[in-house]
């Protein structure tokens, strides 16, 4: 079976204080094989985001299924998964980047990355040398390692993100507008780091505002507006 | 399931007052928040039931008064629950509801299968005993014997807990508030309980003592494995702390989840309220 296959998807808000129930995104079909990149596009509030977390379960699905080809359960269908089951996905299957960095106060940019392998279970050596790793990997200065991430400019907290996500070797990695607010040359760099991630093999989900910044990184492309899939790699391997 | 809870609670009521025919019935009772108007009974606890499994941290949010202490107090025996059951899932306790032991079977759970935060030191800590005496009381309790050895234990307890040892024969009372909430951290893991309830413990404290508290509490739930129970009305706390999370209102649970999927895609009304109140 595909990696993800996300099958008449719908998701709703109940707003209680409005008293209101008011559909997010509705008949969503995508699917994306091992080792594809799928860029959602689409206006802001068309919904992208709202599949990117209904993957994770940080929203709850309501209508149809996102079946996922896991290596600990088998066929899974993440909106219908235990709890329990879904963080042991994001612990080592799943990871997510999203647009802003949310971490515990007064840790340090390496001891952030050592963390997540550690709640993996690594030992402590091999953590630091992976974080070390990852951190110069993503061409984070080695002078901000031992800072709070607080201080750090938008790209540089990105890619600590992306680092923390990364480091972790998930097989499904899902990127909530990587490129918003950066400017060109960091832009430039994330997709450098997407480059890099799809040929270590890793499946990618990604959410973008401006579909040229992906032109020839992509195998697929969802557009939020026309609900179609488009596949893009013959034209990709045509141009190049 | 592919895994077995460490902990289970199944239907925990503990209610003050006897109830009267308006109220015992649960399906049926009027109450106005959870407090009966013609008998005075309060229902502090309504039919709670959850898991908690190995290694993990479960938050606990609700306001004041929304039975969140009560429940901790339940569990750790500091107060008879009404009815229900808990199972603990060790080898020696399985299968046998922890509400029924005896007071000795109990007592020998909060030696050695549990351990205590309180929100209020003064509960958890004998503010005129040394910082290392009230470390070895716990110690004791648990079968230690040997001085040399619980001193050496206490020693290295205070120092993961940033405590200078050159104070450590020194009262709590002395300290302040954050050093107090450490020296209580230090004493409930001192007989390396598999679960650990921490009550409110951040609460009161300043930002950066705060900090230090939660990266501690991180650590030791990385390095340890401890399950945890942390109960907190400040919802970033659970943010940073918790996997999952109950919310708690009236006494009863009204909503659980993914600690992320409960702050961004609350389903209850009272949980959306909350997090529409957050910072």
């Amino acid at each position: 079976m595909a990696m993800l296959e996300i099958v008449d998807f719908g998701k709703r808000f109940t707003i209680h204080h409005l008293g209101k129930t008011m559909p997010a995104i509705q008949n969503i079909n995508l699917s994306l094989e091992a080792g594809e990149f799928i860029g959602i596009v689409g206006k802001s509030g068309s919904g992208k985001s709202t599949i990117l977390k209904s993957i994770y379960r940080t929203y709850l699905p309501d209508e149809g299924k996102i079946m996922y080809d896991s290596e600990r359960f088998g066929e899974v269908d993440l909106a219908q998964i235990s709890e329990r089951q879904m963080l042991y996905l994001r612990k080592y299957e799943i990871g997510y980047v999203s647009q802003f960095l949310s971490v515990m106060p007064r840790t340090t940019c390496r001891q952030l990355v050592t963390n997540a392998l550690l709640e993996m279970g690594e030992s402590v050596a091999v953590a630091r040398g992976e974080a070390e790793k990852a951190l110069a990997h993503f061409e984070l200065d080695p002078k901000l390692w031992d800072s709070y991430p607080n201080t750090f400019s938008g790209g540089e907290k990105l890619r600590l993100n992306i680092a923390m996500a990364t480091v972790k070797k998930p097989r499904l990695l899902l990127l909530d507008e990587p490129t918003a607010s950066l400017d060109q040359q960091s832009k430039i760099k994330v997709r450098e780091i997407i480059e890099k991630l799809k040929k270590q093999g890793t499946t990618l989900v990604g959410i973008f505002h401006d579909i040229e910044f992906m032109d020839g990184l992509c195998d697929k492309v969802y557009d939020m507006q026309t609900r179609q899939l488009t596949i893009t790699k013959e034209v990709v391997s045509h141009e190049s | 399931m592919y895994e077995e809870p460490i902990l289970q609670v199944r239907n925990l009521q503990k209610q003050f007052g006897t109830g009267c025919i308006e109220c015992r019935q649960k399906e049926t009772r009027k109450l106005v928040k959870n407090f009966c108007k013609s008998c005075g009974t309060l229902y502090a606890c309504q039919d709670i039931s959850f898991d908690l499994y190995p290694g993990e941290v479960l938050g606990i949010v609700g306001e004041s008064g929304s039975g969140k202490s009560t429940m901790m107090q339940c569990l750790y025996f500091d107060s008879d629950v009404s009815s229900g059951e808990a199972y603990i899932h060790t080898p020696d306790l399985a299968g046998k509801n922890i509400f029924e032991m005896s007071a000795q079977q109990k007592r020998f759970i909060r030696n050695y299968v549990y351990g205590m935060v309180y929100q209020n030191p003064v509960q958890g800590l004998k503010m005129n005993f040394s910082s290392v005496g009230n470390i070895a009381e716990k110690l004791i309790a648990a079968g230690n014997k040997h001085v040399g050895q619980m001193e050496a234990t206490s020693k290295k307890l205070l120092e993961n807990v940033h405590i200078p040892l050159h104070r450590m024969k020194e009262e709590p009372r002395n300290f302040s508030g954050g050093m107090q909430q450490r020296v209580q951290i230090a004493k409930a893991l001192s007989n390396n309980p598999p679960i650990l309830f921490l009550d409110e413990v951040t609460t009161g404290l300043d930002l950066s003592v705060q900090a230090n508290v939660l990266d501690l509490i991180k650590g030791i739930q990385r390095d340890l494995g401890i399950s945890m129970i942390v109960v907190s009305h400040d919802l970033a706390v659970i943010r940073m702390l918790a996997d999952r999370t109950i919310v708690l209102l009236n006494g009863k649970i009204i909503e659980e989840g993914l600690t992320d999927q409960v702050l961004e895609d609350p389903q209850h009304e009272y949980t959306q309220q909350l997090v529409y109140s957050l910072l």
